[in-house]
């Protein structure tokens, strides 16, 4: 009989709600499936998008055991010949592996030049696919491509491919095509000894793949042959090439999980407060219910599954549309959303069918939780008392909220300082949750109080307002809370928005003072500039200085992802004059030479200022003393900068590939542009901007980066205050026979909306400046905790003051609105049957 | 003081075009210190009646004439001000607001004609003894019996002197010994105050402590003939 009944009860009532509001059920739906649907899809994306890399990068290492790299610019060959007599070494193959620089094109191609018959053994699935064709390779410009690249390049089967070297361009011949399925991403194939021929490397590789004896403990092998490597040459498990691309992007897509989960929090919270509510507004006739002889846990159940449907709905259309979202994403982006650490061409839709049972469920049971509270208030509440009207028992409920709502923004406060866990905040978003919660409880004391000191005006009107809030106060508490979350969400991601965007905006202005830049194509290893080339440039007419920088990747610890170094000033002092530095000490007297650290190598690797950083540089460990930190908005991995000074005397090499330009006054940056271009062999593939246009695209790309999330909250907040808008609706509707007996006692219509008008305008203005206050402290946590910890920079606390102003100043509006249009509804129906309880 | 305080003329009333009107040719006259009750079976249109008479709804032919001002001839603003200052209700199902105090809600017509301290404090609280309730001044309607909500009614319709208390069923939800100390006080009041009353009621009994009954028919209003 029990759960018969609770099921009658439950579809009575549901169908109930359905038929009287149909718009906030719709709303609390589509907030769920939107909570969903974020989370799922950007699981999906990535998934796919890691799982495409994953698979690729296993191709490129084969069957090895190890793989042996060096910096970008290699180590003698030798060292391949001492290994091939390493006993248990079973196989071996050296490879030449660059990113190499296309004439008339600003991006890179990777290149292997590897032994063909070699590779075969370890990397059959590649080199199977060249068969036969394996004997042209040999032909001193024969490449092979990848269908990505030939796709990506336009390049059919015998056409030439340009590339630079230094800057000079060479000609390379396309002898064939692999097929789509045996390497998905973009890759040339060159035979090693032309590889070197053409890219200037004779005698040098900086990749061995090795395949060890069965029955050998690769580990022990691996660490042991490590400390015999020259220093800068790495032994590498295979597996640490994979998840180093993975480490790259995972405070990003940790980040994009979290938005889902906060959509999730306000689906949740959404549901508990039109479940709350519509119980609050429903306790007379369930009351009545209680009274007819139905059991407090039939309908604690019935209640429940109210919520339930809500999510399982909310849910099944979230799990539909994250499907839908995932698979146009990957279709019509690249599958990295926006980032481009991880381009990753051709990912296709994996379906995962567990995780999206998972996701449904979660969906579900955050309905659950948000149905749970008012559901078990509501069969706890005495019939007599909740026949009678009045807020009675959820007021006292209110009132105990406040010792776990302090509580938890106690637990939240001390949850900001701690470390993160494995590269990632999770200990900050643990604490905005717990701010966030902690707050919402703490709203029915809050507005107690508030209203406690509001005075009597004697304007009827306000004073009849603030009595009826002063005593629903669970209500309005209720109705406020899910403006309130939404709203401090926003503010503070404005905040750390804008924080983000003034700092980025300084430090680009810092970083380029001259009129003009230019560099070659970002990441590459073949073009540079060379003494000759930089002295030329220098004394083109129109430029009045010219100053040149060496970029380069340097591998660090073989766990994590190259860091880059970058030689700039000539001198020391210039160095640091150039550089937006946050700490530094004076050197001068120091006889090593100094670095500069990014903030990441502080945070991620540990040094300190006063440290010695050993680089390897040209096949020896160089000692720097570390004499500053700067801010490295664009490396995300970690940089150092040492004077061009230090570089060349460890290096010999005073090739560049960047550098800074000042004009003379009146000088055309066009016409310098062309004559630059004109200058050296390869000028076309030269990037050449102006630090205006370079500043303005910067902060364009920061922009878009950011719109998603812009688009996000402003979605988060309109649920915010649909939710409020149905409280307001329904809670006007209830109250139509007190507005009837008003108008009968002599209230005008007017005055009766002008105190609904006034009941929005204090409610929604506590909710705002409420949410103000809270959205600040959110707001210091993720620029001071999660942005620190996530991406391992720091950005200065700003206040976008104008922006949040207006923005508070249109919720109060809308609220306003909002009542006065739920007062007319509710007065439409005239005051004559409002009254009419009496027949 | 206008006399008659109420004149109605020719009054009918109905809801909707395909249906038969509620009634036809009302014709009322009310004298101030009068005290009317108007009785009638369910549904025959009392309350659409009452409703006509305060300006609440408007008749499909004649007039209202209250304090010598034709109703049909303001607009709904000037009719609630009007009511405002001439007209007390009693309802069957109280109405007080829950959210204000005892004395808050007496208060509340003084507060709409903006009758400022020390006056308002002075008349509600002659008021709320007078209907015997000065000592639940600041509790709140539901910690109240049923008889002590209707006495704070009573004490509402009345706070402001106005010249017509209108009383729809006001016993309807009361036991019989607190509707009768209910119906004495509504009459005391009503009689204290020199204004006029209409009581409406389907109750014989109820009907009897008022001065004159009247019963409500289709055809409109006729006096009760003595039983
Ligand atoms: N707003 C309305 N719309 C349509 N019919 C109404 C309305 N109000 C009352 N009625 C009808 O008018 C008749 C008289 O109602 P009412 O005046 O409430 O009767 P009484 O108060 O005498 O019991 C009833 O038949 C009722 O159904
Ligand atoms: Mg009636």
């Amino acid at each position: 009989m029990s759960r018969t009944g609770s099921y009658g009860i439950w579809r009575i009532l549901l169908l109930a709600q359905l038929r009287e509001q149909p718009g906030r059920f719709l709303v609390t739906v589509l907030a769920l499936a939107l909570g969903v649907a974020l989370g799922s899809s950007v699981y999906l994306v990535n998934t796919s998008a890691l799982n495409e890399f994953g698979l690729a990068t296993k191709r490129l290492v084969g069957e090895a055991d190890i793989v042996v790299r060096g910096p970008r610019d290699g180590f003698p060959e030798q060292l391949f010949v001492d290994l091939a007599h390493t006993p248990s070494v079973s196989a071996l193959s050296p490879v030449l592996e660059l990113e190499v620089a296309l004439s008339d094109r600003k991006e890179t191609l990777k290149v292997l030049g590897l032994d063909p018959f070699r590779a075969a053994v370890l990397q059959p699935a590649i080199m199977g696919d060249i068969g036969e064709a394996m004997f042209q390779l040999f032909d001193t410009d024969a490449i092979y491509l990848s269908s990505a690249a030939a796709q990506e390049l336009k390049l059919k089967r015998g056409e030439q491919l340009r590339v630079t070297v230094g800057s000079t361009s060479k000609a390379l011949r396309v002898i064939g095509i692999l097929s789509q399925n045996t390497y998905s991403q973009s890759l040339g194939l060159m035979d090693i000894a032309s590889a070197q021929w053409i890219f200037n490397a004779l005698g040098r590789v900086n990749r061995i793949d090795m395949r060890l004896s069965p029955g050998t403990d690769v580990n022990s092998f691996r660490r042991d042959l490590g400390t015999k490597l020259p220093p800068g040459v790495l032994a590498l498990a295979p597996q640490v090439e994979r998840d180093r691309a993975v480490t790259v992007t995972k405070a990003y897509r940790v980040n994009l999980n979290m938005l889902a989960l906060v959509a999730l929090f306000t689906g949740a919270f959404l549901v508990f407060s039109t479940q709350s509510l519509s119980v609050l507004r429903r306790r007379r006739s369930l009351a009545l219910l209680r009274a007819l002889g139905v059991t407090r846990s039939q309908l604690r159940n019935a209640l429940l599954g109210e919520g339930l449907a809500l999510g399982v709905l909310g849910s099944l259309l979230g799990v539909v549309l994250g499907m839908i979202i995932a698979a146009a994403v990957l279709k019509f982006l690249t599958a990295d959303l926006g980032n481009g650490q991880l381009r990753a061409a051709g990912a296709s839709l994996r379906s995962a069918p567990l995780q999206t049972v998972a996701f449904f469920a979660i969906g579900v049971a955050v309905a659950g939780i948000g149905a749970w509270v008012p559901a078990r208030n509501a069969a706890r509440q005495p019939p007599a008392r909740a026949l009678k009207g009045g807020d009675g028992d959820f007021k006292a409920a209110a009132r105990t909220g406040w010792r776990s709502g302090l509580a938890m923004l106690v637990l939240g406060s001390a949850l900001a300082w701690l470390p993160p866990v494995g590269g990632l905040p999770l200990f900050g978003y643990a604490a905005i949750a717990a701010l966030l919660l902690g707050a919402v409880l703490l709203v029915p004391t809050v507005t107690i109080q508030g209203l406690r000191l509001a005075p009597r005006t004697h304007r009827i009107v306000l004073d009849t307002a603030v009595s009826q809030l002063r005593e629903n106060v669970s209500l309005s508490a209720l109705s406020l809370a899910s403006i309130i979350v939404s709203f401090s969400l926003m503010v503070a991601m404005a905040i750390m928005i804008h924080s983000f965007r003034i700092s980025f905006d300084h430090w680009l202005g810092k970083l380029l003072p001259a009129d003009m830049l230019l560099r070659e194509p970002p990441g590459n290893d073949t073009a540079f500039l060379s003494k000759d080339d930089q002295a030329k440039l220098g004394t083109v007419t129109g430029i009045a200085r010219a100053e040149f920088r060496r970029t380069l990747q340097v591998l660090l610890d073989p766990t994590r992802a190259p860091i880059t170094l970058i030689a700039r000033g000539m001198s020391e002092a210039d160095t640091a004059a150039e550089l937006p530095l946050i700490r530094s000490v004076s050197a001068k007297e120091s006889p090593t030479p100094t670095a500069f650290i990014s903030e990441a190598l502080q945070d991620v690797y540990g040094y300190k200022i006063g440290d010695v950083l050993q680089i390897p540089l040209g096949g020896r460990n160089r000692a720097f003393l570390i004499a500053g930190v700067w801010r490295d908005y664009a490396r995300l991995s970690g940089s150092v900068v040492v004077s061009r000074h230090a570089y060349t005397a460890a290096t010999g090499d005073d090739s560049a590939n960047e550098g800074s330009l000042w004009l003379n006054t009146g000088t055309d940056s066009d016409t310098v542009a062309r004559m630059l271009r004109q200058t050296v062999g390869n000028g076309d593939a030269l990037e050449i901007t102006t630090s205006t246009a370079l500043h303005e695209r910067s902060l364009q790309i920061f922009d878009r980066a950011f719109a998603i999330t812009y688009a996000l909250e402003i979605i988060a907040v309109i649920i915010g205050l649909t939710g409020v808008s149905f409280a307001a609706s329904s809670t006007a509707l209830a109250r139509r026979a007190e507005f009837g007996m008003l108008r009968h006692i002599g209230m005008l219509r007017r005055q009766i909306i002008g105190m609904l008008a006034d009941e929005g305008v204090l409610t929604s203005t506590f909710g705002v400046v409420y949410g103000l206050g809270l959205g600040a402290a959110l707001s210091l946590v993720l620029v001071y905790v999660i942005n620190r910890q996530s991406f391992n920079w720091s950005i200065d606390f700003a206040v976008p003051v104008l922006p949040l102003v207006l923005l508070s100043v249109v919720l109060i509006g809308a609220a306003a609105v909002t009542a006065i249009w739920s007062g007319r509804a509710a007065l439409s129906q005239d005051a004559v049957r409002a009254v009419r309880e009496d027949w | 003081m206008i006399d008659p305080i109420l004149q109605l003329e020719g009054l009918s009333k109905r809801y909707s075009k395909d249906r038969p009107a509620i009634f036809e040719d009302v014709d009322l006259t009310l004298r101030s210190g009068e005290y009317l009750a108007i009785m009638g079976e369910s549904g025959v249109g009392k309350s659409t009646l009452l409703n006509l008479l305060a300006g609440l709804d408007t008749p499909d032919t004649g007039r209202v004439v209250l304090e010598g001002v034709d109703l049909t001839t303001l607009d709904d603003d000037a009719t609630t001000r009007l009511r405002r200052r001439t007209v007390g209700f009693v309802f069957q199902a109280f109405h007080v607001l829950p959210y204000l105090s005892v004395e808050q809600n007496v208060a509340l017509p003084l507060d709409l004609l903006g009758v400022a301290e020390p006056e308002r404090g002075r008349r509600t609280q002659e008021m709320l003894t007078a209907v015997g309730i000065e000592a639940l001044s600041q509790r709140h309607t539901r910690e109240l019996s049923g008889g002590e909500v209707q006495r704070v009614a009573i004490a509402r319709a009345l706070v402001h002197r106005p010249r017509l208390v209108l009383a729809d069923e006001p016993t309807g939800n009361l036991d019989a010994r607190s509707a009768a100390q209910t119906l004495t006080l509504l009459r005391a009041q009503i009689k204290a105050n020199a204004g006029a009353g209409i009581l409406i009621t389907h109750s014989r009994a109820a009907a009897d402590t008022a001065d004159r009954i009247v019963v409500l028919e289709a055809r409109g209003l006729k006096a009760l003939e003595a039983a």
